[in-house]
């Protein structure tokens, strides 16, 4: 279940008569007691893990099927073996952004934290640092309000809003649609702040150069163990926040062991988007990205 | 709860696999779920008899299968499986493993009429 932004709500409200009891699928009157266990072996070898769009069928007809109780089941049914992914057509859009993207040498952040990790004041000191640095481009994900938006406007780069209204995600052809105004020509670097939550974004590639997750010193230092999903997917992690160390329990080097747990050459910024402490390796950081 | 998404998106493909085939009905659809993929499997167990509800897949059983987190080590070719994501070293040679198999949502097959 979406922890962070509860949004369960929106599910329930569907139809409230319908058996939330998971027991409710499996007792459907089906039961075909076969189970297979295909082993298809593919490499994930590269760093990005997702192998787009595969998608064959073989069908192969079994005849009558055996069942551990009921005995055979008609021989009409057959199975069809596949291997896609369930996000297959989102990775294709994904695929389209990231080409889109890199034709015109644009490199873009997917910028991930929890409600409250202080993306918005980091980003509106990132893009008052980077005026006249970089030319940059952002892309908002909100669930309702603009408010983050009109916070970034003003500060040299154009801003685009996505209203994800139920959505706790953004989505790759989303994204897409709205590129070729969001990143106009010159664009070096487009940041998208994606919705606050770390479950629900991590499922979703938009076709990003990378992921980077922001990680409050408010929050817990097991964050990228509680989180591993996405910790896993961020090559670069930014502690923010950090003017509140002297105040708080913060343990920097646990934060750290954790990280490297779930993506052992993690690079890791620490900030006070506040203070400006950090403000200057991170701006270096993403100059020397896109350069 | 993007699991209402995760959902919608396989009944969509379902739709489509169903349509190129020829199949006629949908008995039940296997789903290998990795333990990387941040699926919850109650919410997904939930949400897909909501969405197949309007669909011509009414009645069809979604059943999931657990994939573990795989490791392998690419110096040594050693692999193993974790509960949990953890890139300690491999265990043979010292070296940085990485994950070959857990971290996806993928449609593994079919029961149709
Ligand atoms: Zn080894």
């Amino acid at each position: 279940m979406c922890r962070e932004c509860g949004c369960l709500t929106h599910v329930q409200g569907l139809d409230p008569d319908h058996a939330t009891n998971p027991d409710h699928l499996r007792d459907h009157g089906h039961s075909h007691g076969h189970e297979h266990d295909h082993e298809h072996g593919h490499d994930h070898g590269h760093d990005h893990g997702h192998d787009h769009g595969h998608d064959h069928v073989h069908s192969h007809d079994r005849g009558p099927l055996r069942t551990s109780s009921i005995g055979a089941v008609s021989p009409a049914h057959r199975h069809l073996s596949l291997e896609s992914r369930v996000l297959a057509k989102n990775d294709a859009l994904a695929e389209a952004n990231r080409r889109w993207l890199a034709e015109r040498q644009i490199r873009a952040i997917n910028l991930i934290s929890s409600p409250g990790a202080g993306k918005t004041l980091l980003l509106e000191q990132t893009l008052e640092r980077l005026q006249g640095r970089v030319n940059c481009a952002i892309i908002v994900g909100d669930v309702a309000t603009d408010n983050d938006a009109r916070r970034l406007r003003g500060k040299g780069a154009p801003v685009h809003q996505i209203e994800t209204r139920n959505s706790c995600h953004l989505a790759a052809g989303q994204v897409g649609e709205l590129l070729a105004h969001a990143a106009p020509v010159g664009t070096r670097l487009l940041i998208i702040e994606n919705v606050g939550n770390l479950v629900c974004p991590a499922a979703f590639d938009l076709g990003e150069t990378m992921k980077v997750a922001l990680l409050s010193v408010t929050e817990g230092e097991d964050k990228p163990v509680k989180y591993p999903t996405l910790f896993h997917q961020t090559p670069v992690v930014v502690i923010t926040k950090i003017d509140l160390v002297p105040h708080l329990d913060w343990d920097m080097a646990l934060c750290r062991q954790n990280l490297r747990q779930v993506r052992p050459n993690v690079t890791l910024l620490e900030v006070s988007a506040r203070s400006g402490l950090g403000m200057e390796a991170w701006i270096d950081f993403l100059e020397n990205w896109v350069a | 709860m993007h699991e209402l998404s995760l959902a919608t998106a396989l009944v969509e493909q379902l739709q489509e696999i169903m349509a190129r085939e020829g199949v006629q009905e949908l008995v039940s659809v296997t789903v290998a779920m990795g333990v990387l993929s941040g699926v919850e499997r109650e919410a997904l167990e939930f949400c897909f008899p909501l969405v197949v509800e309007a669909t011509p897949l009414k009645g069809a059983i979604l059943k999931i299968v657990e994939t573990p987190l795989c490791f392998r080590c690419p110096r040594c070719q050693r692999e193993w499986q974790a509960e949990k994501v953890d890139f300690a070293p491999c265990g043979g040679c010292g070296s940085a493993p990485e994950i070959i198999d857990g971290r996806d949502l993928v449609i593994r097959s079919l029961e149709v009429t």
